[in-house]
């Protein structure tokens, strides 16, 4: 069928080099920087909000129903701050490092889709573009870094360019292992491969996806600089790392970034395990795939929601586990998560060599289901436990409390 | 107390053992002394902790006596549960206000010698860093001595505003 | 990752063929993880820590030349200031001196030293509560922070009830306390220890039983027993290495020995005896300790007077000099009073808990990295305050 931005590329073919680049522009670039200024704006108010929560607060609550544009509001705030560049900065790296970081959350969004039709560029090399211009974000925070002649933002940017650059590997090891399971590094062919019944997702296609998409996700993680993994800006060490002398834009900027990559890396999470545009439903799946247009907003929503999801999880680590050690972070990354990433591609590759050919008569697929029942019922139980572990607690509210007793003595 | 009777008892012992060494014994106050000269501290220092086990200095204190001079006070312990203290008190003169460090026996005496000589003006003869800890470094005089006048100006930031 | 013990401490920065460049670095004194304003000069061999010098006097505020120009009770004010987390066990300390001072003339009533017992124990809670919360920070979890300071708010609350104040509470006055306890205080103080002891098993899920926290403390900082000793290190620090030296219990002051508790020492459950996560271990189980003695004294608060009638507006401790230590929550806290008989102090020193805790800091991280010293100045657990008076 092609992609939906082939109709404009066929609107604009005769308009010469200038008519193409604006419609390229328009159709293009401008509803995607939109759409990541959304991502960016809704994350950050998720997080705030997220973390309140899980701290017994409320949050922003000001601005907009539940604090909903308190972003917005400090987005203005910070775009009218002066824009302080510290003496004896290297003014151009300076102010080239918010830029380079954001170019490089920004320009993965290409091959990022949101339904079957709705993609930038359906390159066929999809995910390794996705490894390899994911990492210009971190020659900007490298950049930012050095740039602040900071002590402390040099060890950011130094930590940063170790974490990324580690972590690229195990990044890459699941990425190879669903290439190897799709046979194709498109995105789209990815998902397309992804098709029918929940357990046909990679997440649950053999019994060591699960572990893969383990080490994606703690990956993306340290990719994203997220906790456990915020070691580069670690607040309490560093003071804020790489961005200690960034006010005002530029560090809004950077803070877009983080949050625009949290997506991309969630919505890459959701695209390359989780079925992407797929509800998981065949039958409403192969209904909705007879609407281009339902397919496409369904699609889009399936994704969106798959994404927000995992960018949920990822707050939810970072407002609660510690951070780790720069040695500890790399003995994660070398000893336990590179070797792991390993076997569990030549396992999986395994697996789908003996199991997943088409002859066995959906012999793969039953394989799926049963994997699917395991993870559920075993998810299931871990929650249940914790749940029965945790009820002992007494309630948050010592208010609530005094009620129980039947006492009043005004304690707030 | 018993605690009271263990500390004369311990008087006892250092004054029997280091008979010359010790200038004076006051038992009747609240907290009984020993008084020993400067010039025979590291001694008597090292006798306590190696001999009677008072391994803690607990505090140094520095007292200005006006005409009679300057005073350390040293609280030592013993880290048991029987926790057995002994003060000593050093009297030097305000002209000559030296007494051996004690660094070396306890840790813990580094950090207080420097307190004394930043506060008081005790010079603690051979400490390795003997600077000022909680003045800034380039204040001028010893604050807790009784002649001490406070500076009107301090990097042109007025004091004595009255 | 807690299965790697040596990784930390291996002397890179001396073996030779890593060595880099050496690096100066200034933390503090504003650092988020400096605990207010210490300055540590770290030379460093990229994050490897080859030695540290901390430098305080920052906060130094001339508590001791203050106390020789105001009177006796005036200054139990300024003791709420050296040690505010723990403002309790300051004028606690400080009265008993005085108290000393006047030779058995004051008798402190029994109800009275119930109310210290109760107020010092409960404010023993709050300042661990903080303690471990702001560790917990350290470490990079922000969220048991905010669950600690939810805990600890009560108690604000509940000081805030008795005292009017809720951090420099003046309370505890030489010869009994400022104010007595209505029955309501009594009833409020009750429901919080039963309110309370469950969300230990909150901390404990957050924190203690987390295999990136116990990572990252356990085999960290370790402090020998002798290191401790000689260098004065006291409360949770010298307990964490094993050594159970707590006033409370070895020299009962008040009416300590009337009460059933333990003395909370580390055992290197996680690494090495005497680490961060010992120290840091301590702390929480001392509050249960506290806790309980706390519910023992609510259970048996007698009647009766709550200051001796004998403190007047001006008192005039006789002529003398006296020196007396109670068990704060960061270690011993000392006073050395000297009184010539007027009605200001001669001579008041304050031997400060944290300012021989931070002492052994160059000590015990050498060789970590950066990240570890954080984590050892956290599990020291200093307040400035008090390190620089």
């Amino acid at each position: 069928m092609g992609d939906f931005f082939t109709l404009v590329d066929w609107a604009v073919e005769d308009a010469g080099f200038w008519g193409r680049l604006i419609g390229v522009v328009a159709v293009w670039a401008v509803p995607i920087t939109v759409w990541v200024s959304v991502v960016g704006l809704f994350s950050i108010w998720l997080e705030r909000k997220v973390s309140a929560h899980i701290q017994c607060r409320l949050g922003p609550m000001e601005v907009g129903p539940h604090g909903a544009l308190q972003t917005l509001a400090d987005g203005i705030k910070l775009l009218a701050k002066e824009d302080i560049i510290p003496q004896g900065a290297d003014r151009f790296l300076f102010a080239l490092a918010p830029i380079l970081s954001f170019v490089g959350s920004f320009v993965v969004f290409a091959v990022v889709p949101f339904g079957p039709h709705l993609i930038i560029a359906d390159l066929n090399l999809g995910i390794y573009f996705l490894a390899a211009i994911g990492s210009i974000e971190a020659i900007g925070v490298i950049a930012a870094g050095w740039a602040s002649n900071n002590k402390w933002s040099v060890f950011g940017a130094v930590r940063a360019a170790t974490q990324v650059v580690s972590y690229e590997i195990p990044l890459s090891l699941s990425l190879v292992t669903i290439a190897c399971l799709a046979g194709t590094l498109s995105t789209i062919g990815i998902v397309e491969s992804q098709a029918g019944w929940i357990w046909n997702w990679f997440l649950f296609r053999n019994p060591f996806m699960v572990i893969s998409f383990l080490i994606f996700y703690i990956a993306s993680l340290a990719e994203c600089k997220r906790a456990p993994f915020d070691l580069p800006e670690a607040e309490s060490e560093l003071v804020s790392g790489f961005h200690t002398e960034y006010s005002g834009m530029r560090f809004a900027i950077f803070f877009l970034a983080e949050y625009a990559a949290m997506y991309v890396v969630s919505a890459m999470g959701a695209v390359l395990f989780l079925g992407g545009w797929y509800t998981g439903i065949e039958p409403l799946d192969s209904w909705l795939t007879t609407s281009p247009v339902l397919g496409n907003v369904v699609g889009a929503l399936a994704i969106i929601t798959k994404a927000f999801f995992l960018v949920f999880v990822q707050m939810w680590l970072r407002w609660t586990l510690p951070r780790i050690r720069l040695d500890q972070m790399m003995y994660l990354c070398f000893k336990v998560l590179v070797p792991v990433g390993m076997v569990v591609f030549m396992a999986a590759a395994f697996w789908q060599g003996v199991f997943g050919a088409p002859d066995l008569g959906g012999l793969g697929s039953k394989f799926g289901l049963a994997w699917f029942v395991v993870v559920v019922v075993g998810t299931t139980l871990w929650v249940k436990k914790t749940i029965r572990r945790t009820k002992g607690y007494a309630s948050a509210n010592f208010l609530e409390h005094q009620a129980r007793l039947g006492h009043d003595v005004g304690v707030s | 107390m018993a605690d009271k009777a263990a500390r004369k008892e311990l008087i006892e012992t250092v004054q029997a053992s280091l008979g010359e060494k010790i200038a004076e014994v006051d038992r009747d106050v609240i907290d009984p002394f020993v008084r020993v000269e400067a010039k025979d501290w590291p001694e008597v220092a090292l006798f306590l902790r190696d001999r009677c086990g008072l391994d803690y200095l607990a505090c140094l204190t520095s007292i200005d006596r006006g005409a009679d001079g300057l005073e350390a006070v040293y609280g030592i312990e013993r880290m048991d549960a029987e926790r057995l203290q002994i003060t000593v008190k050093i009297l030097v003169s305000k002209d000559e206000p030296n007494i051996p460090s004690v660094e070396d026996v306890w840790r813990t005496a580094d950090w207080h010698e420097r307190e004394a000589w930043d506060l008081m003006g005790i010079v603690f003869t051979g400490h390795h860093n003997l600077v000022r800890i909680l003045c800034a470094e380039d204040w001028e005089g010893h604050p807790l001595r009784k002649d001490y006048k406070s500076p009107d100006y301090y990097h042109g930031i007025r004091n004595n505003v009255v | 990752m807690s299965s790697e013990p040596a990784s930390t401490t291996t002397d890179f920065a001396h073996s030779g063929d890593l060595r880099t460049e050496e690096m100066l670095l200034n933390m503090g004194p504003q650092h988020p993880a400096t605990h207010g304003v210490l300055r540590v000069m770290v030379r460093t061999d990229g994050e490897m820590v080859i030695d540290c010098e901390p430098h305080v006097g920052y906060l130094h505020r001339c508590f001791e030349k203050h106390c020789e120009s105001v009177s006796w009770l005036q200054s139990v004010l300024y003791t709420d200031r050296l040690d505010y987390l723990t403002a309790m066990g300051n004028n606690w300390g400080y009265c008993m001196a005085v108290e000393r001072l006047f030779g058995g003339e004051i008798e402190v009533p029994e109800r009275a030293e119930y109310l210290r017992v109760i107020c010092q124990e409960l404010n023993r809670v709050a300042s661990h509560l903080l303690a471990i919360g702001t560790y917990g920070m350290d470490i990079g979890a922000i969220t048991p922070f905010l669950y600690c300071f939810r805990e600890r708010e009560k108690i604000l609350y509940i000081f805030e009830t008795i005292s009017g104040q809720r951090l420099n509470y003046n309370y505890i006055r030489p010869g009994g306390v400022a104010y007595d306890f209505t029955d309501d205080m009594v009833t409020m103080i009750g429901e919080f220890c039963e309110y309370f002891r469950p969300k230990m098993a909150e901390y404990n899920d957050l924190l203690s039983s987390n295999q990136i926290f116990k990572g990252r403390t356990a085999n960290v900082g370790v402090l020998p027993i002798e290191t401790a000793i000689s260098y004065g290190c006291t409360g949770p620090v010298i307990r964490g290495s094993g050594v159970p030296r707590d006033l409370r219990k070895d020299q009962p002051y008040g009416v300590y020995d009337r009460f059933d508790f333990d003395v909370v020492v580390g055992s290197g459950e996680a690494g090495t005896l005497g680490d961060c996560f010992d120290r840091y271990i301590c702390r929480v189980r001392e509050m249960e300790q506290s806790i309980g003695i706390v519910e023992q004294a609510l259970a048996d608060l007698p009647g009766g007077e709550f200051r001796s009638p004998k403190i007047k507006q001006k008192i005039r401790p006789p002529k003398g000099e006296a020196y007396t230590r109670i068990e704060n929550s960061r270690g011993e806290v000392g006073f050395y009073l000297v009184s010539d008989g007027k009605d200001v102090a001669y001579r008041n020193k304050c031997r400060s808990p944290s300012f021989h805790n931070i002492h052994v800091l160059p000590e015990i991280s050498r060789g970590h990295m950066v990240a570890d010293l954080i984590a050892i100045i956290g599990s020291m657990d200093i307040v400035l305050g008090e390190v620089d008076r």
